[in-house]
């Protein structure tokens, strides 16, 4: 489960509006800038009505790929298929993909209106049918009765709904959006994200987005593809790829972790067991782990999933081998404490010196005056919550 | 906010006092050492251009003593055929001159800016040497060239006749405007050009539709350069120009040998104010764009 090949399963749950044809495929597509492998023999398929994101740091070749779609790359090998159609020698201004790019790239020197009818234009598309079709995307994105500003009046959320009216106006098969969020303030862009899916739902056209940030790839896409230098690290659901990562590098980009290196000691279909020396005791995991005995693992552990309890001073009576059946126990002490209003992080310390992340929601208004400074606690979890990795 | 205005406290602010305190110490221009500089320097610069314009009024044949108001030596310059076609002449070279410097620059600020080929910084190093060459030797070259290599030939019907002036006057104009340009350029988003192309975009739709707006104050700007390059040029010109092709620097050049009468200051009055309204206008052109933030 933990080391599944990069694969494109269909997902557990699809989103209703998700159907089974692809209608992006990449087959073995390289990206080379001279010396710099960009994309890395990347297989991808990506189904028509999905919202997908392609998650990566920067410089991971997301960028690339997405620009392979939109054809502003050309691949150096492989194919790239759109709606089934080999789009190799298909130019930018000829693909059935329009793209909202990260700048927006609105117009400055046309009015609202006639950036959004700029693609109906070139599409030789006639008056009455533009003027109505303008209208029904601005009035898509909520700027209906904004057509007569110049870009220079509209602030950046307003601009980035141009850019999508205009994109959209032309009923593309396949929306591709660069960074759509990363230019918006923090509350703007909790917004942005729900009219997003809200947006892609209603109009029922795939949507392709890159981004470099986690929390908006995981709030957003129906299924996501982890890149790094140039590989598909993981193609997954948010959920799968949070709680089922199948690298160190997914397990450390998406969400915050706590790693382990250990020795696979045991491994039974239904049982296994990793000696980590940081921990100073065995892990016990409920779960087999598909790895040679005696091979280097690492144990990757959520920080919300430890939970933390009072410990006495000195005590360390409640040994691993004592705690109830199916769960972890190691003694350490609080070190740092970070309020952040909803939960509660903190810092422990264990025996051998190492420090372990853990994350408290604040269910009452006091919880966060249980535990103090410097205080003995236990911290537990349960031998299902681990992911093993194997890379 | 707007509960403070129905409740309309007073602001906590004092009112503001009249402006009688000690400047703040970026305000230089309330200290006095930059106003005395500013002054001096306004006079330095326009004190020349005010004698020349306040004496073409003046009614005396000699230039040095103020003798009273009159309109006698406009009168004079209007009714004088000679100046009139040099100065005819000199619109007519700007005029063609601004047009096809305009375009030639743009395109080779375009090229430069857009493309990667082998040579191209002898290209771009080539293109700049008019702009630092002495005028001088570009007069004597063009005088040679248009002597031995390529006549240009005589006794043509106006204005063809003042095509090697304009030829002359396009070489050295034109590289101006290419600069001009291409600094213009490189404030462009590539992302504008792309979306035009991702809309359906052909490359002449997207150079028409996206890049040339873009341009369009360095093209105003390089436009007036151009003009007033072309205008007031005398070395280049004087090398080139013929008997029946003077323009009006040369023309006024002329004239002085003779004497200094204030019916070249009239002219000189006349033209001034020709270039300061093109120079208004272009300068609103440009104004007017909407200000290009990276939309």
């Amino acid at each position: 489960m933990t080391d599944a090949p990069v694969s494109n399963a269909p997902a557990a749950k699809p989103a209703p509006h998700v159907k089974e044809n692809a209608i992006i495929s990449f087959q073995g597509v390289t990206k080379r800038f001279g010396k710099m492998v960009a994309v890395d023999n990347v297989n991808l398929d990506i189904r028509e009505g999905e919202f997908f994101a392609l998650l990566g740091p920067s410089g991971c070749g997301k960028t690339t790929l997405l620009r392979m779609l939109a054809g502003f790359e050309t691949p150096t090998e492989g194919k790239v298929f759109i709606d089934g159609k080999d789009v190799a020698d298909l130019p930018p201004n000829k693909r059935p993909v329009n793209m909202v790019f990260q700048s927006y790239a609105v117009f400055p020197h046309m009015k609202v209106t006639d950036n959004v009818a700029y693609g109906l234009k070139m599409d030789g598309v006639d008056a009455g049918e533009i003027k109505k079709r303008v209208e029904e995307a601005l009035e898509l994105v909520k700027l209906g009765g904004l057509g007569d500003r110049m870009p220079d009046q509209l602030s950046g959320g307003q601009r980035q709904r141009v850019a999508l009216a205009r994109a959209l106006v032309k009923r593309p098969r396949v929306l591709l959006l660069d960074e759509p969020l990363s230019a918006l303030d923090a509350k703007l862009r909790d917004q942005m994200r729900s009219e997003l899916t809200s947006l892609q739902e209603k109009v029922g056209i795939t949507f392709i987005m890159v981004t470099h940030d986690q929390d908006e790839a995981l709030a957003i896409a129906t299924r996501c593809a982890v890149m790094n230098r140039g590989l598909l690290a993981q193609v997954a659901t948010p959920a799968d790829l949070y709680e089922f990562p199948n690298s160190r590098f997914v397990a450390d980009f998406v969400g915050s972790v706590n790693m382990f290196e250990g020795v696979l000691e045991r491994d039974e279909p239904n049982e296994a067991q990793v000696r980590c020396a940081e921990l100073g005791a065995p892990v016990y995991l409920d779960h087999g782990v598909t790895g040679a005995r005696g091979s280097t693992v690492w144990v990757a552990l959520r920080p919300e999933k430890i939970e933390m309890h009072k410990r006495v001073e000195g005590s360390t009576a409640m040994k691993m081998e004592d705690a109830p059946q199916g769960t972890n126990v190691v003694p350490g002490i609080i070190r740092d404490i970070v309020y952040l209003g909803s939960e509660t992080n903190y810092e422990i310390e264990l025996e051998g010196g190492r420090r372990v992340k853990t994350f408290r929601s604040n269910l009452t208004r006091y919880d966060q005056e249980d535990f103090t400074w410097d205080e003995p606690v236990w911290l537990a979890w349960h031998a299902c919550s681990p992911a093993v990795l194997l890379s | 906010m707007a509960d403070q205005a129905l409740v309309a406290t007073p602001s906590p602010r004092p009112p503001e006092k009249p402006v009688k305190d000690k400047p703040g110490p970026l305000e230089y221009m309330r200290q006095w050492p930059l106003r005395v500089i500013v002054g001096a320097t306004l006079l330095f610069l326009y004190l020349p251009l005010i004698t020349l314009m306040v004496f073409s009024f003046n009614d005396s044949r000699r230039n040095i003593v103020w003798h009273g108001f009159t309109f006698k030596y406009y009168e004079k310059a209007f009714n004088n055929d000679s100046l009139q076609q040099a100065f005819v002449n000199s619109l007519t070279i700007a005029f063609l001159c601004t047009v096809i410097s305009v375009i030639l620059g743009a395109l080779a600020a375009v090229m430069l800016w857009r493309f990667r080929f082998p040579g191209k910084t002898v290209v771009e190093g080539s293109m700049a040497l008019p702009i630092v060459v002495p005028e001088i030797c570009m007069g004597v070259a063009m005088l040679v060239f248009f002597a031995r290599v390529f006549p240009w030939p005589g006794g043509l019907p106006w204005p063809l006749n003042l095509g090697a002036i304009t030829i002359a006057h396009i070489s050295f104009a034109f590289p101006f405007v290419a600069t001009v340009v291409r600094a213009r350029l490189a404030s462009f988003n590539r992302e504008l050009e792309e979306a035009a192309k991702d809309l359906g975009a052909s490359e002449w739709r997207t150079f028409w539709d996206v890049l040339v707006p873009h341009m369009q104050p360095g093209l105003i700007a390089g436009a007036l350069l151009a003009f007033t390059l072309s205008l007031d040029d005398f070395v280049i010109t004087f090398f080139t120009a013929g008997p029946d092709t003077v323009t009006f620097p040369v023309k006024v050049y002329s004239m002085l040998r003779f004497s200094v009468t204030p019916e070249v200051n009239a002219a000189s009055t006349i033209l001034i104010v020709v270039t300061v309204i093109l120079t208004a206008i272009g300068l609103q052109m440009q104004n007017n764009e909407p200000k290009d933030k990276k939309a």
